[in-house]
């Protein structure tokens, strides 16, 4: 996406879409966000006690959350996976995506398509395949968060490929490695402290979104009988829609704060790409410079 | 969570030619054991040798595979096989035709409708929200909200969706009450949130913005030029869609649908969390095999019933994937 802003910014501008009937525009544009902004306004509107009939507004619900039975326990446990994934997640997939990229470029389309199965295999159906397969597993894996980990890992794999590949795709990958194997550093030591420095924006999307993913996660966790925080709100709200509110409305903000996060990275490495395009053109003159920074 | 997530298809396919001589010449020479200097990287001399895949440097995928195979792999499969057998593990073929019998039958249909709908929908009017903001000035507030926006929101199914979503329409929900006082009663014109209408309006909150994420690139890949030179020879506004513009987005706009399409398909937290697992979808089917209810002789229907899905939704991702490819070529 990156790479176009610079070329159409320029004539967008100039180009004949701006004779567009202006109003049309703006009443389409209003609608959309009333669609967009008012379910936001309600709910929020509902966690401060909007909908109690003689009260006015209050913070007690949110305040009384911390006291509501498992809500700290549960939090603490989908923190914990949602760290556990993002490592695990990177520990697999860093050094797996560098390899392919310098040794097996043959592969990109295969371990692309790979990644890309989780979307054809609904949560849903690894859930059910989960009980069928690990059957003879030890229960501390199979009826544990470790199990959520590993399956949030695989969910996480069709972003990951996309964020790490357009990372790698853009650095002169082949040339900075040979660089760093000819000044004696180890393939532990190039990978650290070469390839990972110059991906970091690919990694920290991949790994955020990785996180947000673990935090929300129901499907798996409900159907698994696993307690998380998803679960825990679900469980709530049985009893009491307000709290359940409340902590969905947590878990939003939390996971939206997250994201935020990846869509400045994005941004701030558009505004960086010329001066990466000039290093990269001088060392590298066969590399058409536009190409660069190519995609997120 | 909803299983399909699609940040930027553009990414992928787009950055692959550039690096390619240097990249190339130097993975001839072993950049994992120290041989010879980097000097004469790109020269091309050993064009030949450039791509052959060596059979040693496949250990470097090992880990990779065997992690797909244990944690994506064995519960595929375990699905695939239990499908077709009969509750004493006997191969049978009963499972996966009961499940395309009713009630499952109405659960397909359902699920079908579901998703073809707030598909084609999502599709439309995210397609007609992204040329209203292309108008607008790329670093303009409008364009820059939507982009982060639709960033967020497209990752935004599952549990929290539901609970905003019956906080406003719902039973207590202050639209509703607003309505309720406004002398309207939604429940008495047949809308509850867990009805086909009520369904399709909550999941375009995250169809739309995926719409947006996937349509984009290709928006943007649109280049003025192309309308200019239509023009300067004398197209109309319509005759540049009709023969220009229209062509080039079909296959983008259509794998988009198949996209939403397999999106809507497998969600199952905001369905579940709606209606406490009362819509019959599929997916809430499977969910509600799996905690027992079930009778004797098919235990194994959740199996078959996943065993379908897969089909359903592999194949309108292999055809998205093969769409979307063709747009990669003419979208840089």
């Amino acid at each position: 996406m990156t790479a176009m802003t610079a070329r159409t910014a320029t004539t967008a501008a100039a180009g004949p879409k701006r004779r567009r009937p202006r109003i049309g525009r703006a009443l389409l544009l209003l609608v959309f966000a009333g669609y967009f902004l008012l379910p936001l306004y309600t709910a929020v509107d509902f966690t401060l006690g909007g909908s109690r009939r003689n009260m006015g507004h209050t913070l007690s619900i949110w305040t009384g959350l911390i006291h509501q039975d498992g809500f700290t326990e549960n939090l603490m446990t989908s923190l914990k996976i949602a760290a556990v994934t993002v490592v695990l997640l990177l520990v697999l997939m860093v050094p797996t995506m560098a390899w392919l990229h310098l040794r097996l470029p043959r592969m990109r389309r295969l371990v692309e398509a790979v990644c890309l199965l989780p979307m054809a295999i609904p949560a849903v159906v690894i859930a059910n395949g989960i009980l069928g397969a690990f059957k003879s597993w030890p229960e501390a894996i199979t009826g544990s968060w470790w199990i959520l980990v590993f399956e949030y890992v695989v969910l996480a794999l069709p972003f990951t490929y996309r964020s790490l590949d357009a990372g790698l795709s853009a650095i002169p990958l082949a040339t900075l490695v040979e660089a760093a194997r000819s000044l004696g550093a180890s393939w532990p030591a190039t990978l650290w402290r070469v390839v990972v420095p110059n991906i970091r924006t690919a990694i920290a999307s991949a790994g955020i979104l990785g996180a947000a993913l673990a935090l929300g996660e129901f499907t798996i966790a409900h159907l698994l009988l696993l307690d998380t925080f998803p679960v825990w709100t679900d469980q709530a709200g049985q009893q009491d829609g307000e709290v359940a509110t409340t902590a969905a409305m947590l878990i939003l903000f939390l996971s939206w704060l997250l994201l935020m996060v990846v869509s400045h990275l994005g941004r701030s490495r558009t505004a960086k790409t010329p001066k990466l395009q000039k290093t990269q053109t001088r060392t590298m003159q066969s590399q058409k410079p536009e190409k660069v920074g190519t995609g997120e | 969570m909803t299983a399909v997530r699609e940040p930027a298809p553009a990414g992928a396919s787009a950055g692959a030619g550039s690096p390619a001589p240097a990249e190339a010449a130097s993975r001839f020479r072993s950049p994992w054991r120290r041989t010879g200097s980097a000097t004469g990287s790109g020269s091309g001399a050993h064009s030949g040798a450039t791509h052959r895949t060596r059979p040693l440097d496949l250990l470097g995928l090992a880990p990779f595979a065997v992690y797909v195979a244990v944690f994506l792999g064995a519960p595929a499969y375990a699905v695939i096989t239990a499908a077709f057998q009969d509750d004493s593990g006997n191969a049978t073929l009963s499972n996966v035709t009961a499940a395309l019998q009713d009630p499952y039958r109405h659960a397909f249909s359902v699920s079908i409708q579901l998703s073809v709908i707030s598909a084609v929908l999502g599709a439309v009017l995210g397609l007609a929200l992204a040329v209203a903001v292309s108008g607008a000035r790329r670093d303009g507030f409008v364009h820059r909200a939507v982009t982060t926006a639709s960033g967020v929101l497209a990752y935004f199914g599952g549990l929290p969706l539901a609970f905003v979503f019956l906080a406003t329409l719902g039973p207590q929900g202050l639209v509703t009450k607003w309505l309720n006082s406004a002398g309207y009663n939604l429940t008495q014109h047949g809308f509850v949130l867990w009805n086909m209408a009520g369904l399709v309006l909550v999941y375009l909150y995250f169809q739309i913005p995926l719409m947006l994420l996937v349509i984009f690139p290709a928006l943007d890949g649109l280049r003025p030029q192309w309308e200019e030179a239509a023009r300067n020879l004398g197209a109309s506004r319509f005759q540049y869609w009709l023969r220009v513009g229209g062509p080039l987005l079909a296959p983008p706009f259509l794998g988009a649908v198949l996209l939403l399409f397999a999106n809507a398909f497998a969600a199952y937290a905001t369905a579940y969390a709606l209606s406490t697992g009362s819509v019959p979808l599929v997916p809430i089917q499977i969910g509600s095999v799996m905690s027992g209810n079930v009778l004797a002789g098919q235990q194994n229907i959740g199996n078959a019933l996943g065993l379908w899905m897969i089909v359903v939704v592999g194949l309108v991702v292999v055809a998205y994937a093969l769409l979307q490819r063709r747009t990669a070529r003419w979208l840089r």
